[in-house]
């Protein structure tokens, strides 16, 4: 237990130079994106007379100049008040904090669905190499990587919403919610299965190419060879002998996927009207909400971060030479 | 014990039309229990082909015939099933690159417990028990702790210990080893073959140790059989093929193998190169013939027999006759 504290403590110290260049990044990118929360907030409500724009700018603190502004910013995160979102007519952190619980759920399903399904998938696919099965497999997986989310998420509310009425339109949660908690929490997963089955299909193709090579790759190893002369029964030299040392570069691929993750809940958020992040990010961009989308990001980083700090955990139980390697490194 | 008849083996060409390659021509071998046979002879000779045929190891292309005894039971045509319970059960097997045989992210104790408990049925205790045994018994000191260690963390040396362990730990009656010191330094190869003798002693099990090395083989081996192009050359006790070799071809093995003694004096001598290279399996002359100092007309016309020579017998028609 002790290596993986030395762990989590250098990854949380490593973390704090990447939320301070990822802030600043923010600031820069809104800044130079040009239009403010005042001209988008004109442009939706139907114009304005210069001068009431000009009053506007001065209330909302939008007229100083960019240092002025770019200093507010960063007292406000570090005394972590993200200030107030004009689109949500609420403070940024309680508009994050209602969403997060949405999206965390439906990424974290998402992920646990893709990477499950793409690394039994590439398995299979490696124990069948060049048969039909490994071609259906692969192509399959990469037909459903290519195409848009957004047009398979339509696809999936026709057939199954629409036309077979099997699921929810959209929606995190039925409005007459059912009184018992399982019924509550039955009723959250019924709403998921579409959004989830679809962001996890999309990404599901690269777990399944991974697991397969690195799965080639150990079914060809020495050790492998050396379990058979051992006499190990087939299922067991499978799993503990082939997938289980192939399971490596998956774990490290869902780390850096979970960022992608983020991105793709956007469109498929706003696909199925989830009230999560990733439309709440939609809203708050296309109306110019800096606050919002500066509060969103931040935990977008945090989220990956941990993410990471997670995938670095797995990572150095699945792989024993690792852990050494690495608190060495971390002067433990 | 283990006898081996007539076996052949041939891998498959790229298509059916191609007849392939005839790696192994039709060899014999005898092996007891706490006897040593080494096979020595250089690459493509076919003589770790004969010791996956022996481990029911060979890829599926490769096509078999003859037969294979082990205790008077065929061992040689069996279904994946039977396979398995003469893998490890009857015979153990060990390779080349010992950290290559460990799967590195197990416990080197977890590796030679799921041997013991595949094959001895017995539950997580006893077989952990039973593999810190093992691990003591091939000269492991601190085998409990050693036993939680994964391989990255051993030497080559330890590790070929542990590969040992784990071929011995379902109590086989034969080992293969193929290569099995060829990976490492000097200091710790002689340490690992005195460790296998002994264990053939201790263990009353049979070894069969491929090696391309003659004084590998003659430091460890009650019999040796040389091999060339698929065939048996040659089969003699130790001292006898060193100091007094029937085949020409043992001879070039030894000169090369053995330098020093070659030069006599003390002096380097430069290591003797056999010229051209080796003739394929299955031909209508002897195999060596091409590249053989001693070679006359009768041996490229036909295949030598086996004759009887020295403690042995030996496949040439001049066999013990020298090129001076």
């Amino acid at each position: 237990m002790g290596r993986t504290w030395t762990l989590i403590r250098r990854r949380l110290l490593q973390a704090i130079p990447v939320i301070l260049i990822v802030s600043i990044g923010i600031f820069g990118l809104l800044e130079l994106a040009g239009g403010d929360a005042v001209d988008a907030y004109l442009a939706v409500t139907g114009g304005g007379d210069p001068a009431f724009a000009e009053r506007l700018r001065q209330q909302w603190g939008l007229d100083a100049g960019l240092w002025v502004r770019f200093l507010a910013y960063v007292e406000s995160l570090v005394t972590l008040d993200f200030g107030w979102s004009v689109v949500m007519s609420k403070p940024v952190s309680v508009a994050i904090l209602e969403r997060l619980p949405n999206t965390a759920l439906m990424m974290g399903a998402a992920i646990a669905f893709s990477a499950c399904l793409g690394t039994l998938l590439g398995g299979i696919a490696a124990l069948r190499k060049g048969t039909a099965a490994d071609a259906g497999i692969t192509v399959g997986a990469l037909v459903l990587n290519a195409m848009p989310s957004f047009w398979i998420g339509l696809i999936a509310i026709v057939v199954f919403a629409v036309k077979l009425a099997w699921f929810p339109l959209g929606g995190i949660a039925s409005f007459d919610r059912p009184d018992l908690a399982i019924g509550r929490v039955l009723d959250v997963a019924w709403h998921l299965v579409l959004p989830v089955t679809v962001l996890g299909l999309a990404y599901m193709a690269l777990y399944v190419r991974l697991m397969r090579s690195a799965m080639i790759e150990t079914a060809a190893s020495d050790w492998v060879r050396a379990a058979r002369a051992r006499g190990l029964p087939r299922l067991r030299i499978v799993r503990r002998h082939m997938a289980r040392p192939a399971l490596l570069p998956v774990v490290t691929m869902l780390g850096l996927q979970a960022g992608n993750l983020l991105g793709g809940s956007v469109v498929v958020e706003t696909v199925f009207a989830i009230p999560g992040l990733g439309s709440l990010a939609y809203d708050a961009v296309s109306q110019r909400d800096l606050p919002l989308i500066a509060g969103i990001l931040l935990v977008g980083t945090l989220m990956v971060i941990v993410v990471n700090l997670l995938v670095d955990i797995t990572y150095a139980r699945l792989d024993p030479r690792v852990t050494d390697d690495r608190v060495r490194a971390g002067g433990a | 014990m283990l006898k081996v008849r007539d076996l052949a083996i041939r891998f498959a060409g790229r298509s059916a039309s191609e007849a392939g390659t005839l790696a192994v021509d039709g060899i014999d071998l005898d092996l007891d229990r706490a006897q040593v046979l080494a096979l020595i002879g250089e690459s493509g000779s076919g003589k770790s082909a004969t010791m996956l045929a022996l481990a029911g190891l060979l890829p599926k292309s490769a096509k078999t015939t003859g037969s294979v005894l082990l205790d008077d039971r065929s061992i040689l045509h069996l279904d994946e099933r039977e396979k398995s319970t003469v893998r490890g059960r009857r015979i153990g097997m060990i390779f080349q690159d010992p950290g290559g045989s460990l799967n590195p992210v197990l416990t080197v104790g977890d590796q030679i417990d799921e041997v013991v408990r595949t094959h001895r049925r017995l539950d997580r205790r006893a077989a952990r028990a039973e593999t810190v045994s093992l691990l003591s018994r091939v000269g492991i000191g601190d085998p409990a702790a050693r036993a939680r260690a994964y391989p990255h963390q051993l030497s080559g040396g330890l590790k070929q210990r542990v590969a040992i362990a784990a071929a011995l730990a379902a109590q086989p009656t034969v080992i293969l080893a193929d290569e099995p010191t060829t990976a490492l330094d000097a200091t710790v190869q002689a340490q690992i073959l005195d460790l296998l003798v002994n264990l053939v002693q201790v263990e009353h099990v049979a070894l069969l140790l491929v090696t391309h090395d003659l004084a590998v083989a003659a430091a460890v081996a009650d019999r040796i059989a040389v091999m060339y192009a698929g065939k048996i050359v040659e089969r003699r006790g130790p001292e006898q093929l060193v100091t007094d070799p029937g085949h020409p071809y043992s001879r070039a093995l030894g000169q090369a193998a053995l330098p020093f003694v070659a030069a006599g004096d003390g002096r380097h001598a430069a290591l003797p190169e056999l010229p051209g290279r080796m003739a394929e399996a299955g031909g209508t002359a002897c195999a060596f013939a091409p590249r053989c100092p001693l070679a006359i007309d009768r041996c490229r016309a036909q295949v030598p027999p086996v004759v009887p020579f020295g403690d042995g017998e030996a496949a040439c028609f001049r066999a013990g006759e020298t090129a001076q």
